[in-house]
């Protein structure tokens, strides 16, 4: 069957009347032999799930290990609060600005839910504003990294050492904000490219994608939406695991 | 039907996002001021992994839809995540293990 259903907000259609009828039994039932699991699903967002479970288990790896050198280390952590200090009016403020990077960043994500409810309703150009509004907070989020990274490059700390403790504290530091930051990066890039497609129509027009050959749909909204929210959900445990803690 | 009570997210009103952005403020707001009031010790610990949690359960409940999805996907992608659980643990007693022979080193000083 082409694709041609805008979709409807979920991955999946109504299931065939042969089904079970409760949640339970349509689980086992689908997990059972001689079936195929998913049945109906999108396989659009069947896929992009799938990603980001094996993107969950890059960004664990990362933060056990952080873990491990953390807990193993028998010199004395720095202080996160007193590192991330922003200094205003002569007062340093403890973790401020990564307290602003996490309102950043959470708000785009709220932007974005809201761009993928207006898609579904046909909202193009509210969708495209909400999409940009969620593109330029991410950017706003790198810069800021950016700003952060320098700040402490300029203070001495180095993949090797820094001048307040353990030497492990900046490799964690770069590797695990580095991934994250990338990953923002990469959001906001391909925000752009579907902005681009939502602003011209494309998937009201069923106009076919330059790589795939195929129409999208307002699904892609959602499914761009779901990388974008999970990119924040790795950020809300960096803040409560490395700076926090 | 309950079965089908995904296709209706469509319907969902934009009322139910601004509330989950708001309680993420909210939550956001609350670790920090765990830092800022400097509470230390297993009630930062166990404030911090809170306000974690919950806000992520937000994220993948809402923003995400998982709420809304067939169990069979929400628990192929729930459950893997559980090994690494089982991976903290390992880790969490080989590090100890690595401090202690540290730290003997250093008593021992050989």
């Amino acid at each position: 069957m082409a694709h041609t259903a805008a979709g409807d907000g979920t991955a999946f259609r109504a299931p065939p009347s042969t089904l079970p009828p409760t949640r339970w039994h349509r689980l086992s039932a689908e997990w059972a032999g001689d079936r195929q699991v998913f049945d109906g699903a999108s396989w659009r967002k069947a896929m992009i799930w799938v990603f980001l479970l094996s993107d969950t288990f890059v960004f664990g790896c990362f933060l056990i290990g952080y873990m491990t050198v953390r807990m193993s280390t028998s010199v004395p952590w720095p202080k996160t609060s007193e590192v991330f200090a922003l200094e205003i009016a002569g007062k340093p403020w403890p973790l401020l600005l990564i307290a602003i990077m996490t309102f950043v960043l959470i708000s785009s994500s709220g932007t974005m839910a809201i761009a993928v409810a207006f898609g579904y309703r046909r909202r193009r150009r509210t969708t495209a504003f909400l999409m940009g509004l969620t593109a330029l907070l991410g950017a706003t989020f790198v810069g800021m990294q950016a700003f952060e990274w320098t700040k402490l490059i300029l203070e001495g700390v180095r993949p090797w050492g820094n001048p307040w403790g353990a030497e492990q504290f900046g490799s964690a530091f770069f590797m695990i904000t580095g991934f994250h930051g990338t990953h923002v990066t990469i959001g906001v890039i391909a925000l752009l490219v579907i902005i681009r497609k939502v602003w011209r129509g494309d998937f009201d027009t069923g106009r076919r994608g330059f790589f795939t050959s195929r129409p999208g749909g307002y699904e892609n909204v959602e499914i761009m939406g779901l990388y974008w929210h999970f990119v924040d959900l790795v950020w809300v445990f960096i803040f409560a695991l490395f700076y926090l803690w | 039907m309950q079965a089908t009570a995904g296709a209706t997210e469509h319907a969902h009103p934009i009322r139910l996002y601004l509330v989950v952005w708001a309680w993420l403020f909210v939550l956001s707001a609350c670790s920090y001021l765990v830092d800022y009031v400097h509470l230390q010790g297993v009630v930062r610990w166990s404030l911090i992994l809170l306000f974690m949690i919950v806000k992520a359960g937000l994220i993948v409940a809402v923003f995400m839809h998982l709420a809304w999805e067939r169990l069979a996907l929400i628990y192929v992608i729930l459950v893997p995540p559980a090994a690494l659980l089982i991976f903290i643990a390992i880790m969490a007693v080989e590090a100890d293990y690595t401090l202690a022979t540290r730290l003997a080193q250093q008593v021992t000083g050989s």
